[in-house]
């Protein structure tokens, strides 16, 4: 478990004072698979370097598995740093080592004698897939087997806690896949607490359970992965969890609003969670004197439940229309209608509020 | 050429000499303050404003007095220290002075160039300031460390040039003393050759070594 209580953190750049850090509060629990997202300079590489004490916070506490690091003599925290794995997005691994000395090196560090430390490095490097090449140097692997090797390394003394600091940022998509498959091994099959930080939605998409949002030194909104992708408050969550959930309405979707007439009206529907696998489109259409098309849709899978947004033209009277709405509505999922905006900016549009019917 | 042949090669024995002698420790100190230089610097390992401070501006100054100075400013310590201000073994004491803070800052660009993150993994893994330096900065910038060292070991046979001038021999004397003083052209492109085969076969080794120890074919 991580605790942050009040933790600030402060640079001094030149005259001024930069505050990198702006009294965080935030637990991230045992077995959590837990997501900092921010732009860059929001803090969170701080953030996640107070946690080993790369970086000391200049006021407030980190509480790492009930111990509070700072407190500890320099020998009890080296101890305490075996607990703690670390990944790089530039993996940082040692080019004059191989595959094999660099996974043994923390071991060496903490005086294990070379004779007792093949069997640890041996295990990780099997649980990475990396067992073939062993004797390799780092400048003859991919990025991905690279950061495999920074897994292992982080592994190799069996700590509690991971943390990965943008560990697919320099990797390409199939690559961060592959990563963030063997993180959630990671998570799932030894136990460990994984904090990461990124500027990737798909990450937290991915692989998180929790996810906190940072800007500016502060974490403005928290909570768990679902929710906030479905509910996000801040601006700027929505336009991360829209850079994974395109929610916004296409193009094509405004020109059919042009010729809107009283029989057609065009809603926006938001699945999440179990509702999405129900055939609801084909049920309105049955159900009611309404037909259904679909304008444009998006399904993602948020740990493991899908989470979706569908945008639908109803066809029928006011009245069956009426009703469809509130049978999908009764549904559990969100529905707003897409309407045209009265404004001299004549080509923007929004949606109606929430859960409203427009008559 | 008016010089034998027993002059020349007791010459070139003499540059190697120089050479070797002060290279071993020159280097030894060169490598204790450039990795005091690296480490003591401001957000460095062992950040030390005070050993910096004091380091730094000694070594600016050993590198910027021009070594023919450096050799006879110095005679009363080389007295001190080895009993005598002429002759072969006087001239290694200024050539160790003068090529250590040479080296010491070839070593300090060799030791900055190693990736910040490296040292931040270190630390994420516990590792203390020593073995920072020896497990990690010190194995990052091997290959780089045997360049300046080769650099050194040219500059060096420079240097030692210029030891005849406290009757330290060597080729540098041998072509001042016979080929120039003498107008004897022949033993001054004797020893120019000489000096060009010497620096061209150093320079190979290093190069070769480092590629080695890079893994480049």
């Amino acid at each position: 478990m991580i605790e942050f209580i009040e933790t600030t953190k402060e640079f001094q750049v030149g005259t001024s004072t930069v505050t990198a850090l702006n009294h965080i509060n935030l637990t991230i629990q045992k077995g959590d698979i837990f997501g900092v997202i921010g732009f860059s300079g929001a803090g969170k590489s701080t953030l996640i370097r107070t946690v080993n004490l790369l970086e000391e916070p200049s006021s407030g506490q980190v509480i790492v598995n009930g111990k509070e690091l700072t407190t500890l003599t320099k020998s009890q925290f080296r101890e305490e740093k075996k607990n703690i794995g670390m990944i790089f997005q530039h993996f940082n691994l040692l080019h004059s080592k191989n595959v094999f000395e660099n996974v043994a090196m923390p071991l060496i560090i903490s005086g294990v004698k070379k004779t007792n430390l093949r069997d640890q490095v041996n295990e990780v490097l099997a649980f990475v897939g990396l067992t073939d090449k062993a004797n390799r140097y780092i400048d003859e692997l991919s990025g991905g087997q690279k950061q495999r090797v920074g897994i292992a390394r982080a592994l190799v003394t069996k700590p509690t806690i991971l943390l990965c600091d943008e560990a697919t940022s320099a990797l390409d998509p199939q690559t961060t896949k592959s990563i963030l498959t063997l993180l959630k091994k990671i998570n799932r099959e030894y136990g460990i607490t994984i904090l990461l930080i990124t500027h990737e939605m798909e990450v937290i998409r991915d692989i998180c359970n929790r996810v906190a949002v940072m800007e500016n030194g502060r974490i403005i909104e928290t909570g768990n992965v679902l929710e906030i992708f479905s509910t996000p408050r801040e601006e700027t969550t929505k336009s991360f969890v829209q850079s994974v959930v395109r929610d916004e309405i296409p193009p094509s979707v405004y020109e059919q609003l042009k010729s809107m007439n009283d029989t057609k009206k065009i809603y926006s529907l938001k699945f999440i969670g179990v509702d999405v696998g129900q055939p609801i489109v084909s049920q309105v259409a049955k159900k009611f004197a309404v037909d259904v098309n679909v304008l444009f849709g998006n399904i993602t899978e948020l740990q493991g439940i899908p989470f979706g947004h569908l945008i639908v033209e109803l066809v029928g009277s006011d009245k069956d229309i009426q009703k469809a709405f509130l049978f999908i509505q009764a549904k559990n999922i969100q529905i707003e209608e897409v309407v045209a905006r009265e404004s001299e900016h004549t080509n923007h549009y929004r949606r109606g509020s929430r859960y409203a019917v427009h008559g | 050429m008016k010089v034998s042949t027993q002059i020349i090669i007791d010459a070139v024995l003499d540059t190697l000499y120089m050479v070797s002698i002060s290279l071993f420790f020159g280097a030894i100190l060169g490598f204790i303050l450039g990795v005091i230089l690296v480490v003591t610097r401001k957000g460095h390992i062992l950040e030390n404003k005070l050993i910096f401070a004091i380091v730094n501006p000694i070594v600016n100054t050993l590198r910027s007095i021009p070594f023919i100075i450096l050799l006879v400013a110095i005679i009363p310590f080389t007295r001190l220290l080895v009993g005598t201000a002429i002759g072969t073994t006087a001239a290694i004491v200024p050539l160790v002075l003068h090529i250590g803070p040479y080296i010491s800052r070839l070593i300090e660009n060799s030791l900055l160039e190693v990736d910040g993150g490296i040292i931040e993994a270190a630390k994420a893994m516990g590792a203390s300031p020593f073995q920072i330096i020896q497990k990690f900065l010190l194995p990052e910038a091997f290959p780089s460390l045997i360049l300046s060292v080769t650099t050194a070991t040219i500059g060096l046979i420079g240097a030692t040039a210029m030891a005849g001038a406290v009757g330290g021999g060597g080729l540098g004397d041998v072509a001042i003393t016979y080929g120039y003083q003498r107008f004897d052209n022949t033993t001054i492109m004797v020893t120019v050759v000489i000096l060009v085969v010497l620096v061209q076969v150093i320079q190979s080794i290093g190069n070769s070594f480092e590629r080695k120890i890079r893994r480049v074919s």
